[in-house]
């Protein structure tokens, strides 16, 4: 991909601050630099799309070391959970093969395991030595007659954030609009259906399954998805769709802002961490398709889900009132899971906002008032630095924190891609909540802060049964 | 016969292999203050970070050079020496190891030159030892990439001295990718049985142990081998190599010091354990200690107890060479029969098995483990839901184990570690006996209930 294509893709129009420099776009430091590559933020974002052969062509590492690392969750077919790779050798690379090997790959994948499509991730050395995965995958597809997708994200592109714009960008230019939609099954309520896409929902440990049952509720069938539990053939009718949700802010804004450019289908942002966030989102379907009975079923629906939801969460807030949370992850998250915490009481000292946008950093603003702290610096060292001086009571990032939290003897809240538990929805706060309890309260941290009992004493000539002092 | 093959199919399926540079900077990881850097995209670190911070559950220092597509193109070495300036400065490292990826190896990076000229200009930063590594993502393995690693910080760090015996308590190991933190440990406390000081590259059990320590945070390793005592290793009495993989680092320790070594292939199983022991009694001069020979007696014991279950049991097992061997000599010490093997990459270790292996991925050792009726798997996660899929307990072995508290800190070699290992396996293939299935006489008179032998067969009956 051309640098200037490369460019092109970070200026985005749908984000109001465009304008500004990006900070999540700043170059890397080399020997300073965390973070994953294009081809991760690529993978992140379609991976969980079930039915579809994913082959990351290139040598072993790409595939090797990361396959089957995400919590995204499917129903029924499993097919995206096997890792899939040319693992190219030293002679395909240095002889010219790995196209060859590439097209007899995607051979194979079809035969064996029947995949509804085939999606091809470019890596870093396939792209330097210039394959034409493009012309691979148009042949693939003739010849074998299952589409066959390029995704070209190659990891020296950029940032995780650019990978998933690239990945964005492959989904509008090959896959969605290919395919016409099957009329939608009358609702036992008689209620009208609705066509709705969501973008950037990724079913981490299944939570959007919290979620799901309450658009079926409503007569909100959900067209297609990026991308979590979806369908192949989902994705190739999103274009029918009335309205898109784009769950996960900034990363995949393209792929909803053509959308509405090209089929004029309106979208709007939202999330489904917290009570009054999932209200929100639910009320925006509702607004934004302009059903007046929707819309007042979709208040009762709220009414009784909050009703329900606060309930369940008193006792928690009882616990978690005033507790103090230094949280540090990318992008969306930084500002969606700050109501949620505000939500059950607790107080936002300090975000990360390194993979932030303006947009997001604006919102957080709102969110969080003037004097939280914005912290654009991820190392562990400003982490446990600002922990400390802000006096909070846990962190809550990404895996990759997570020992470094457990090594400064620190309670700490997983929120990212390989998390275990659901955390949307009105039923998710609730085991947020306990999470949250779970490692704030623990007995652990006054056990592994309190010194060896011999430390502690001066136990110099003293005998058993006598009391030692000093 | 046996025999080597390699399948022969142009896609690999649930991968088996990781690649070399995290095979280095494992290697890396086991010195102390010391910090891993790999020359290559921003993804090739963070990819192996979130590896080994899953299977340690540890932080885990690792850097990158951050090539993005225009110095990929233009040059790269301004990122090593900008890296290696930053890491100098903000961590001051004892050791950083260098390691190439794919990427760099494809644009054909000569770290070797860059360093030199880093050296001659940057001289402030002469304190800090740069070992660098070449390992391509397209060769290999994590092993080969370990060894790879190993072979150049002997030939940095060791001088070419040579007083061997200068230290005649001091023994040198050198302890090849299949050695968990608390195979380290327990080969360190055999060792100080007899009264020796082992030297052990790559010490991880010193920084990956996972161990609270008073330092909130640390940039580099948090224990590990140090340098002086590697710069040391030219004097030790005897150097002790154990995994086949490192045959080349030993080779190269012993021109450089003259110290004399003694090769295993693993220290599982009775016969590989009282090899190892009778080895440190004859360097020590000392009998061996009582403690010693009633855990071999624990050994023999469990032995006998668990051959039933061992006996003709047949496991498939996927591991890199050194591991594969290692526990393919001790199940067949058992009675064990070794229906599938696969390996990620071909090595020497391999040849002497007298197995069929199959190098490849998971995809084949499911294929082999189905085909060849297979009682048990032993592999990497990853395996999980191959396992899954046949049906099958697993033993978690290699990396990653991400899905299992302890996995790291497993002790499978030594006497004690072999006898856990017989303990578990006996205990997972018991979960495969079946009883015979119950047969129903056509003379039987009462008709059984539905609840009694399940509701299918009580329709059949009716049918």
């Amino acid at each position: 991909m051309k640098a200037s294509e490369i460019q092109a893709l970070l200026d985005e129009p749908a984000c109001r601050h465009n304008h500004k420099e990006k900070s999540g776009c700043a170059r890397p430091r080399p020997g300073a630099a965390a973070g994953g590559c294009a081809f991760d933020g690529a993978q992140i974002a379609l991976l969980p799309i079930a039915d579809v052969a994913h082959i990351v062509h290139g040598p072993i590492a790409c595939s090797g070391n990361s396959w089957d690392n995400r919590g995204a969750r499917a129903s029924g077919t499993a097919l995206y959970r096997i890792g899939m790779t040319t693992d190219l050798s030293e002679t395909d690379i240095v002889m010219g093969r790995s196209e060859k090997r590439l097209f007899h790959a995607i051979k194979q994948a079809v035969a064996h395991y029947h995949p509804a499509a085939v999606f091809v991730y470019a890596t870093c050395v396939t792209a330097l030595i210039g394959d034409d995965m493009e012309s691979v995958c148009k042949a693939a597809t003739a010849r074998w007659g299952v589409p066959v997708i390029p995704v070209d994200a190659a990891g020296f592109y950029g940032t995780k954030n650019l990978g998933n714009r690239l990945a964005g960008e492959a989904m509008f230019k090959y896959v969605i609009g290919t395919a016409e939609p099957q009329a939608a099954r009358a609702h036992p309520a008689r209620i009208p259906t609705y066509d709705v896409n969501l973008i950037g929902e990724y079913n981490i440990a299944g939570e959007f399954w919290n979620v799901a049952p309450l658009f079926d509720e409503l007569g909100l069938r959900i067209l297609g998805k990026l991308s979590g539990d979806a369908r192949f053939h989902e994705v190739q009718t999103m274009h029918r769709a009335r309205v898109t949700m784009v769950v996960c802010a900034k990363a995949l804004l393209n792929v909803a802002r053509k959308l509405q450019e090209d089929y004029d289908i309106p979208f709007f942002e939202g999330s489904f961490y917290g009570v009054q966030d999932t209200s929100n989102a639910l009320r925006d379907f509702a607004r934004m398709i302009g059903d007046a009975d929707l819309m007042a079923r979709t208040e009762s629906l709220i009414a009784r889900e909050e009703a329900k939801a606060n309930a369940a969460l008193q006792p928690w807030r009882e616990r978690l009132h005033g507790k103090r949370v230094l949280l540090y992850t990318g992008g969306v998250k930084s500002w969606s899971i700050v109501s949620a915490l505000q939500d059950l009481g607790m107080k936002v000292v300090a975000t990360g906002t390194k993979k932030s946008t303006q947009e997001d950093k604006a919102r957080i603003r709102e969110l969080m008032g003037d004097d939280a702290r914005m912290m654009d610096d991820g190392s562990p060292k400003a982490l446990l630095s600002t922990y400390h001086e802000y006096r909070a009571d846990i962190l809550i990032a990404g895996g990759r924190n997570l020992y470094t939290a457990l090594k400064a003897r620190i309670p700490f809240l997983d929120i990212n891609q390989e998390r275990e538990f659901a955390y949307a929805g009105y039923c998710g706060m609730e085991e947020l909540a306990r999470q949250l309890a779970l490692s704030i309260e623990s007995p652990v941290w006054q056990a592994v802060r309190t010194p060896a009992p011999w430390a502690r004493q001066n136990l110099v000539g003293a005998i058993l049964g006598v009391e030692a002092h000093g | 016969m046996a025999e080597i093959s390699k399948t022969v199919k142009p896609l690999s399926v649930n991968p088996l292999k990781s690649s070399q540079p995290l095979g280095a900077a494992l290697a890396f990881l086991g010195l102390a203050r010391a910090v891993p850097l790999m020359h290559g995209s921003q993804g090739c670190t963070a990819f192996g970070k979130v590896f080994f911070v899953r299977h340690f559950r540890e932080p885990i220092p690792l850097q990158t050079t951050a090539m993005d597509q225009v110095s990929t193109i233009m040059g790269a070495d301004e990122n090593i020496t900008q890296a290696l300036t930053t890491l100098s400065e903000k961590s001051k490292p004892e050791v950083i190891g260098l390691v190439t990826t794919g990427l760099s190896e494809t644009q054909g990076t000569d770290i070797h030159r860059t360093l030199k000229t880093f050296r001659a200009t940057q001289t402030e930063f002469e304190q800090v030892a740069i070992v660098p590594v070449n390992t391509p993502d397209f060769l290999g393995c994590l092993e080969t990439g370990f060894a790879l690693a190993l072979e150049a910080i002997i030939e940095t760090l060791v001088p070419k001295t040579g007083h061997p015996g200068r230290r005649p308590r001091q023994v040198n190991v050198l302890a090849s990718s299949m050695f968990t933190p608390g195979d380290v440990e327990c080969v360190k406390e055999w060792i100080e049985a007899f009264g020796l000081r082992p030297v052990v590259l790559p010490d991880i059990a010193d920084s990956l142990d996972g161990h609270l320590v008073p330092a909130e945070f640390s940039s580099l390793t948090l224990g590990g081998t140090p340098r002086r005592e590697i710069a040391a290793m030219g004097e030790s009495i005897a150097t002790l190599v154990i995994g086949k993989s490192l045959d080349k680092a030993a080779d190269k320790l012993k021109a450089r010091t003259g110290v004399p070594d003694v090769r295993f292939g693993g220290l599982m199983g009775l016969d590989a354990c009282d090899a190892f022991t009778q080895t440190l009694a004859q360097i020590s001069g000392q009998p061996v200690p009582e403690k010693l020979e009633r855990k071999r007696d624990q050994l023999q014991d469990a032995m006998v107890d668990s051959h039933f279950m061992l006996g003709f049991a047949r496991l498939a097992l996927a591991a890199d060479p050194d591991l594969l061997a290692m526990f393919t000599r001790f199940a067949e010490g058992m009675g064990a029969k070794i229906v599938a093997a696969v390996s990620p990459a071909r090595a020497e270790a391999l040849t002497e098995l007298g197995i069929n292996i199959t190098i490849g991925d998971l995809e084949d050792l499911e294929h082999l483990a189905r085909r060849h009726d297979a009682e048990l798997v032993m592999t990497n996660s990853h395996g999980t839901e191959t396992a899954r899929r046949l049906n099958l307990p697993l033993l978690h072995a290699g990396f990653p184990q991400y899905d299992l508290m302890g996995g790291y800190a497993r002790v499978w070699m030594g006497y004690r570690g072999s006898r856990q290992a017989l303990f578990d396996l006996a205990n997972l293939l018991q979960t495969q006996h079946h009883d015979s299935e119950p047969y129903q006489s056509l003379y039987r008179q009462d008709s059984p209930s539905a609840h009694e032998i399940g509701t299918a067969a009580a329709t059949d009956l009716v049918c």
